[in-house]
């Protein structure tokens, strides 16, 4: 009896699981194109446009790293590295999609029209950094892991209860962010009401300083949607038209009332988890950091472009001038911004205010005063 | 004018105010077809329909985040924690996302979400599902915490709380939604919020109270008039923030005080209360604040929550003694 076959073979089931998932590839690390059918689709020109979309996130990168050191910026979590994963997720999107981003996704969040001297006044911890116009279809960047992904079911589920047509709810969070409870409840909830959202995993490799065979049994992210009944897909996270491409698929069958999609991008933090004191050599080695640097999103582009003469050093140098020149005047604007007041926030706790709130606005308004 | 029992004052409320604002939303676990597990909901699906009263997964955290995407599009969200014992799956959404919102956004974006969740103990609940939580949610700032102490108020301070356009917890004690019943408006109406009410008139002593613990106090109150004293009953109603002129006015015409509250003495609301006086009305007093409250144990099993929740007795020994001081 002992010898016998159990009637269900759980070490096959276990090493079949994710196994169909297979990254999404369009041109490789070497500007190889692997999918030449999905290149033709782009003049030139287009693509200009998507290697500066990554240009100017690299050279934001850069600024803000020279910002933050010189203590001219507060909080940011560095990007580098991550260009073509967020540049071209949010380029698939429309700008009247809602898009809920974490603290790593502010480049997204300005190109999906935060004026730059927000987004430095938000590092700063200034609150004029999260008042966004109207027409700025965005939550501010979310700081617990995970909790964007409930508010984007909701989201999603508010545009399909409203009716409005052509628009989706996206989201995005990290590799640690996938072991959070949110990151499931979120994901099951919109498959549960099939609402318009697109859930974005960037798994840049790490969390803090825990790699992404920690977080995990899970042979990919991906797969983590199966669960909750959601189409999921991984795509080299370091190749532009891959996931503009994935990216755009996902939001169409979104929008188009089929429910949700997830999508894990492989990419990889280049720097430190924030600019706070992480030091990520207490945690990785060389071997494994300089395999990915080689594969950084801005080679294969700039030379696939360059080779074809549609790319120059030249003009890169001058367009690189003009974002640091945009910077510059954002660092300025930012530095205009009034000095924040106590009876500002707190009139902005309550529409109504109680007698505690009032009581509290007296009291200010008599130091403010002096 | 009918006779409502506090739970169908609650559920007249939800009816009237998913019929005049199309925007209000009704979800949570079992609220649809089962109209919730006390029947809160009953009948609200079949009226208005599974797009505007339905039930969700079975996960609070998703809940909350829910309402909060869904008041980002514009409606008016009236999520169903099915018991207060189950909110801390969702504290995040409660005390780190929708209370901060407003703030955080420097007013250009608000949460009008009603949160609603039965809560008290006396009927013999499993653990987790009679815990009187009300402290922890009072330290949320942007947060209003409510409760009515019977079918009128419930009626009236649900109505208002869905109406507000920040967010509400609103809590309805168990014990109360069959115990009590009320002749109150068919319409609809409405009842401040961060207003404390006088339901007693007295001039010895105040007895500052809610939910259960006002019905409790009224008997304390009865009993002492038989002797030739006067007690003065406050029903705080808005938990937090306070509504310190009604309290202060209380005390300063009696001169005595004692807070009762159905939670662990730590950190309650009867704390509040009490330091509230010692702040801002210790000249008035003839005696210290008294308080009454519960064990700082945890809520106990079953057959034991009789002998922990603070009683009409303990009530009337605490008056007795600070009337005596």
């Amino acid at each position: 009896m002992d010898n016998e076959k159990p009637i269900v073979d759980f070490s096959a089931i276990r090493d079949a699981l994710g196994k169909d998932y297979e990254p999404v590839q369009v041109m490789d690390g070497q500007a190889k194109v692997i999918k030449p059918e999905i290149v033709s689709k782009y003049s030139n020109d287009q693509l200009v446009e998507f290697l500066k979309l990554m240009i100017w996130e690299r050279t934001l990168h850069q600024r803000s790293n020279a910002l933050t050191r010189q203590g001219r910026l507060g909080f940011y979590a560095p990007t580098e590295g991550q260009e073509a994963s967020e540049m071209a997720s949010n380029a698939a999107m429309k700008r009247t999609d809602v898009m809920l981003p974490a603290y790593r996704d502010i480049p997204q969040l300005i190109q999906h029209g935060l004026p730059v001297y927000k987004a430095f006044l938000w590092s700063r911890g200034h609150v004029l950094g999260n008042e966004y116009p109207e027409d700025l279809h965005a939550m501010p960047p979310q700081i617990i892991i995970g909790a964007q992904y409930v508010q984007a079911a909701g989201v999603a589920l508010g545009i399909k209860k409203n009716g409005t047509p052509d628009k989706v709810a996206y989201t995005y969070t990290g590799d640690g962010g996938t072991s959070q409870g949110d990151f499931y409840e979120g994901m099951n909830f919109a498959g549960a009401f099939q609402a318009p959202a697109v859930f974005f995993v960037q798994n840049n490799g790490y969390a803090i300083s825990v790699p992404r065979r920690k977080q995990t049994a899970a042979r990919t992210l991906a797969q983590k949607a199966v669960a909750a009944g959601i189409p999921s897909v991984q795509v080299d996270g370091m190749d532009f038209l891959a996931v503009y491409e994935v990216a755009k698929a996902a939001r169409e069958f979104a929008a188009a009332g089929n429910g949700p999609v997830m999508i894990e991008t492989l990419t990889y933090r280049f720097g430190p988890h924030t600019n706070a004191g992480d030091d990520p050599k207490r945690y990785r080695t060389k071997e494994e950091e300089e395999p990915w640097f080689d594969n950084d999103p801005l080679i294969r582009y700039r030379k696939y472009l360059t080779d074809q003469g549609a790319w120059s050093e030249e003009q890169e140098n001058e367009y690189v001038e003009q974002v640091k020149a945009d910077i510059k005047a954002a660092v300025k604007q930012a530095d205009d911004a009034p000095k924040q007041k106590m009876t500002e926030f707190l009139g902005n706790v309550f529409e109504e205010q109680p007698q505690n709130i009032q009581q509290q606005i007296t009291e200010f308004q008599a130091k403010e005063s002096k | 004018m009918s006779k409502k029992t506090y739970i169908q004052a609650i559920t007249d409320a939800l009816r009237l105010e998913l019929g005049s604002d199309d925007k209000t939303l009704l979800f949570g676990e079992d609220v649809g077809k089962n109209g919730g597990v006390f029947r809160a909901t009953d009948g609200l699906q079949a009226e208005f329909g599974e797009d505007r009263v339905f039930d969700t997964p079975l996960a609070e955290s998703g809940i909350g985040g829910l309402s909060i995407g869904l008041a980002l599009e514009g409606f008016r969200p009236i999520p169903e924690i099915q018991f207060l014992g189950f909110i801390f799956e969702t504290l995040d959404s409660i005390a780190g996302q929708m209370s901060r919102e407003r703030f955080r956004t420097g007013g250009t974006r608000h949460m009008p979400i009603t949160i609603r969740s039965p809560y008290g103990g006396g009927t013999h609940t499993p653990e987790m599902h009679a815990d009187s939580l009300e402290g922890y949610l009072a330290q949320i700032p942007g947060l209003r915490v409510v409760t009515p102490s019977n079918p009128y108020d419930a009626k009236g301070l649900l109505i208002s709380s869905i109406r507000n356009n920040d967010p509400v917890f609103f809590l309805e004690n168990l014990k109360l939604y069959r115990s009590m019943k009320a002749d109150i408006p068919d319409e609809a109406y409405t009842v401040p919020l961060d207003k404390a009410k006088v339901v007693r008139e007295g001039t010895d002593i105040s007895l500052i109270a809610y939910s259960a613990q006002v019905n409790q106090s009224l008997k304390v109150a009865e009993k002492l008039e038989k002797e030739g004293i006067s007690v003065e009953v406050v029903d705080l109603r808005t938990l937090s923030p306070l509504d310190e002129e009604t309290i202060l006015k209380s005390v300063q015409k009696t001169g005595r005080a004692v807070a009762i509250q159905e939670a662990q003495r730590q950190a309650g609301i009867a704390a509040n209360v009490a330091a509230l006086i010692a702040e801002k009305g210790a000249l008035y007093l003839s005696a210290p604040v008294g308080r009454v409250y519960a064990p700082d144990t945890v809520y106990p099993f079953g057959l034991a929550e009789d002998d922990w929740l603070p009683a009409e007795d303990e009530i009337e020994a605490k008056t007795r003694e600070i009337l005596n001081y």
